[in-house]
């Protein structure tokens, strides 16, 4: 499938095949989320990244259900470049109703990065100013985990990252997505 | 469970605490619900700061209730509210036949909706109750469901002005 195929079924499915929530509502209750966690770790913010990364993955073990069923898509992606064209502009489009771009791929095709111009998870947030958040809270990691568990569940491994944010003063948000290996399947022991 | 005192002996002995009578399973509930609703406090309050901005002011608690029940609730739940009771003495009644959080939820025979529910509607309690205390209402916010998929919430309003 073309790329600006994909980027036709991302608008239609947006469009016509979407439950749309306020958008403010949802960032609203993630920076609710994310507060919460931050309090209940006591500022411990490599554990709040982790527990974000491990809800989001939680997430995606159920989302890719959905994007499937609303996507209908009729083929397997070919390889990883096509897997990030999938995610970024069916994916994204149609649960954030934004389209990353893609860019940065390592010369082996299995590490691209995702950069969110918009991010409608971090409207209106500040980082708390406590000379600590800035520098070590991954205040949007929750997608990280979201991607690693939808793939997870199409038989890819990957690792998922961000290494840059804008609101940790950086000039774009940046997403790093490597793949570690296509899982095989395997046969369940004494299956007949 | 395990932990707890046998009840006879530890009820003779010291008078127990209400924690102590407590299961460990109970408080982790209440505790987790504690979160749930604190969360949806924080919300409440967020939404009205942004929503409510470009209206008039409110004229009274009524006032208040009927931008909760149409505005608010749409903007949540992207429904008006089906039903609307108030005792004109501080206490509403809101309810809602189709609610959306619960609207795809099946219960297990045997398993009763009401405790299946419950924790799905402690974050809308606390929208609820943080939307009230951003338009200056103090309230008890609790909520039930009747039946799949309605929800019934009751807002006891803490005033000065009883008539409120």
């Amino acid at each position: 499938m073309a790329s600006t195929t994909r980027a036709r079924l991302g608008e239609e499915v947006w469009k016509s095949r979407t439950d749309k929530i306020n958008a403010e509502l949802v960032t609203l209750t993630y920076g609710s989320v994310v507060a919460q966690l931050c309090k209940d770790l006591d500022g411990d913010y490599a554990e709040v990244n982790k527990q974000l990364d491990k809800m989001g993955y939680n997430i995606g073990l159920r989302l890719i259900e959905d994007f499937l069923a609303k996507s209908n898509m009729q083929q397997k992606c070919a390889n990883f470049r096509d897997t990030a064209d999938v995610i970024s502009k069916v994916g994204f489009k149609m649960f954030l109703n934004i389209i990353p771009t893609i860019a940065n791929w390592s010369s082996d095709n299995k590490q691209f990065s995702l950069l969110l111009d918009e991010n409608p998870l971090a409207d209106f947030v500040e980082l708390p100013d406590d000379g600590k958040a800035q520098g070590e809270l991954w205040y949007s990691n929750m997608l990280c985990g979201v991607i690693r568990g939808a793939l997870e569940m199409v038989q890819m491994q990957v690792d998922v990252h961000f290494v840059s944010d804008i609101l940790r003063g950086h000039d774009t948000t940046e997403m790093r997505i490597t793949l570690i290996r296509y899982i095989d399947d395997e046969m369940p022991q004494d299956d007949e | 469970n395990a932990s707890t005192n046998p009840p006879a002996a530890g009820a003779a002995a010291t008078a127990p605490t209400v924690v102590d009578t407590l299961s460990d399973e109970e408080a982790t509930r209440e505790d987790i619900y504690n979160r749930l609703e604190n969360l949806g406090y924080k919300v409440g309050i967020g939404l009205v700061e942004r929503f409510s901005r470009d209206r008039s002011r409110f004229t009274d608690n009524l006032d208040v209730i009927k931008f909760l029940c149409k505005d608010i609730w749409h903007l949540v739940f992207r429904k008006q509210i089906d039903n609307l009771k108030t005792n004109h003495r501080g206490v509403y009644v809101l309810t809602d036949m189709t609610f959306r959080p619960l609207i795809r939820m099946s219960a297990a025979s045997g398993v009763p909706a009401a405790t299946k529910a419950a924790p799905f509607l402690q974050f809308p309690c606390g929208v609820i109750r943080g939307a009230l205390s951003a338009m200056g209402v103090n309230a008890q916010v609790t909520a039930e469901t009747p039946g799949l998929p309605g929800a019934v919430f009751q807002i006891t309003t803490v005033n000065k002005n009883p008539s409120g």
